[in-house]
């Protein structure tokens, strides 16, 4: 049976992304980016609302998903680090996107198979359209590793931006239906593969950034949710 | 008669029978060159209005009070940049190209709907937006669905179907609103009463009886490319929008809105078209801020879109290499 905790965290990292990949609409570099982005972001979105509506399920105390997402404070997110980081310039958000996309993928495809009818029906849905997101990744981070000069520069400072919250993703996490230290290796696999077609060397190990899953969050995080959470809570028991 | 001036001749001849027969106009077609101009003119304007229309209605994405709301919301922000590709692609039929396009309007060369100069202040104008500003676009836009130019008619199909989808979910929006909390229906009235003239506004100037103010509504209507005037697409709008008010329990800001029984229509209160003429000139709340936000994502953008050219001349010379 599916943790809370764990649906939580899941539910989490979808939303806090979909959130930050909302920011690029209407300021991506072409109109194909915007319509990719938006989408990108509302199938993460879903993903989040079935997740968080399953957490406040299994939690029992009648939080469905906007209780859970709106009336949390940042250290009651469970969130890893990685999607909360600001957008940065298209090349980060094309790392972080590479990154998360292919751990969302080893996950969710694993997680077909979950015991839970729920989660597994999640998975069934979200790892076709994680598959998307990982390919659109992909297709950028080829195209800007080994496009000109300057989108080389960004593509390397991008993925030094997002390395040191790669650990996070991998680290053991008591009542997962998936042992996130089995997704580690496919991982690689994968990333390394698309780095090395790019022509870009894997980042040098750095000390990893970690805590969200824990509630310790960095400074972006509080913004992020002022910005997601105001006008809901402005209005307590207002329905919209 | 000199044989080219002949030649030109049946080539208008049969553009006209083409027209005047209610058919459409295709691509490789002859046309009057100023036919072409006024379609590229009339589609980019579209087209940049759905891209710069994006921008108000994403102030609210981040916001959004509920998830289903900011999915909503997501889905319908990217309807429209999705809208936007089909007209760009549709005036590249007549032989410019989305760069230039985009060039023109991020150069003040051309225009878009001086709708989105409006400030969205709180969320009910998101509602007001879908309920309003899409009321008066569908309005406007289903007689295109019939215009003479076949890939402009046809883009304008699909768009219309969304359009209406948007119309009713931002209804709905602000149906929720006016059931709500006595807050969130101040915020809706508030809403309609700052949209309500500029709704108005978006079918331009009048075009009929002694107020005809030279514009192009005679010959376009000639070309098949408008099919009712400015005057009458207004009145159609109020007299759909009226009942629609009173299911939601909002009051439309004029005195003198009523229905007149001897017209068949509601009798209502010109916008101030001076408002107009100023805010298509430049001087609304966010034209300033509507352009630079445009021109900055372009040109933060123009490095990611170098980089894609280069890659894709990369690959091309790569699979060159390995068929040689």
């Amino acid at each position: 049976m599916t943790t809370q905790r764990y649906a939580l965290a899941l539910g989490d990292d979808a939303l806090i992304l979909a959130q930050r990949l909302g920011e690029w609409v209407a300021r991506a570099p072409e109109l194909e980016e915007d319509v990719a982005l938006a989408n990108i972001a509302l199938d993460l979105l879903g993903q989040a609302r079935t997740l968080l509506t399953y957490a406040g399920e299994l939690e029992g105390a009648g939080r469905d998903e906007d209780a859970l997402a709106y009336w949390r404070d940042d250290r009651d997110f469970r969130n890893v680090l990685l999607v909360e980081l600001p957008n940065g310039d298209f090349a980060v958000t094309m790392a972080r996107q590479l990154v998360f996309a292919a751990y969302q993928y080893e996950l969710y495809d694993r997680l077909r198979g979950s015991a839970d009818e729920t989660v597994a029906a999640v998975a069934g849905k979200a790892v076709k359209e994680v598959h998307y997101h990982r390919d659109h990744a992909t297709q950028w981070v080829l195209r800007l590793g080994d496009g000109t000069d300057e989108s080389r520069r960004r593509m390397v400072a991008g993925l030094e931006t997002v390395w040191p919250y790669v650990d996070e993703l991998f680290e053991p996490f008591d009542g997962a239906d998936v042992d996130p230290t089995a997704l580690r290796e496919p991982w690689t696999a994968y990333v390394h593969g698309v780095l090395a077609e790019a022509g870009l060397s894997v980042p040098e190990p750095t000390a990893s950034r970690r805590g969200g899953r824990d509630g310790l969050h960095t400074e972006h995080l509080g913004y992020l949710l002022a910005e997601l959470q105001h006008l809901h809570r402005s209005h307590p028991g207002a329905t919209w | 008669m000199a044989p080219t001036d002949q030649r030109t001749d049946d080539r208008e001849a049969a553009f006209y029978a083409i027209v005047d027969s209610d058919g459409r106009i295709e691509p490789r077609d002859d046309m009057p060159e100023a036919y072409r101009r006024t379609l590229i003119r009339q589609i980019a304007q579209h087209a940049h209005s759905e891209i710069i229309g994006m921008q108000p209605e994403g102030n609210w994405i981040s916001r959004a009070p509920s998830l289903r709301r900011k999915a909503i919301l997501l889905a319908k922000v990217q309807d429209e940049a999705g809208h936007g590709l089909y007209l760009y692609a549709a005036a590249e039929t007549l032989g410019v190209s989305r760069d230039q396009l985009l060039d023109l309007l991020h150069t003040r060369k051309q225009k878009y709907s001086s709708i989105f100069n409006y400030p969205t202040l709180t969320w009910a104008d998101v509602g007001a937006i879908g309920w309003l500003v899409d009321g008066a676009a569908i309005t406007n836009q289903v007689p295109l669905t019939r215009c003479s130019y076949g890939p402009y008619a046809r883009a304008m199909v699909r768009i219309c179907k969304e359009e209406s989808f948007h119309q009713r979910q931002g209804f709905e929006s602000l149906l929720t609103l006016t059931r709500g909390s006595a807050a969130q229906k101040a915020m809706a009235q508030d809403a309609l009463d700052r949209w309500w003239y500029p709704s108005l506004a978006m079918f331009g100037p009048p075009d009929t009886g002694e107020q005809v103010s030279g514009g192009h509504t005679e010959q376009s209507m000639r070309w098949g490319i408008k099919r009712f005037s400015n005057d009458e697409l207004r009145q159609r709008f109020v007299d759909m929008t009226v009942p629609q008010s009173e299911v939601l329990g909002l009051t439309i800001p004029d005195p003198d809105l009523r229905w007149n029984d001897e017209r068949g229509h509601y009798d209502f209160t010109a916008p101030d078209y001076d408002e107009l003429f100023r805010v298509i000139k430049g001087d609304g709340p966010c034209n300033e801020q509507r352009l630079r936000h445009r021109v900055e994502a372009h040109e933060d953008g123009a490095w990611v879109r170098e980089a894609a050219g280069a890659y894709a001349a990369k690959q091309q010379a790569k699979r060159a290499e390995a068929a040689a």
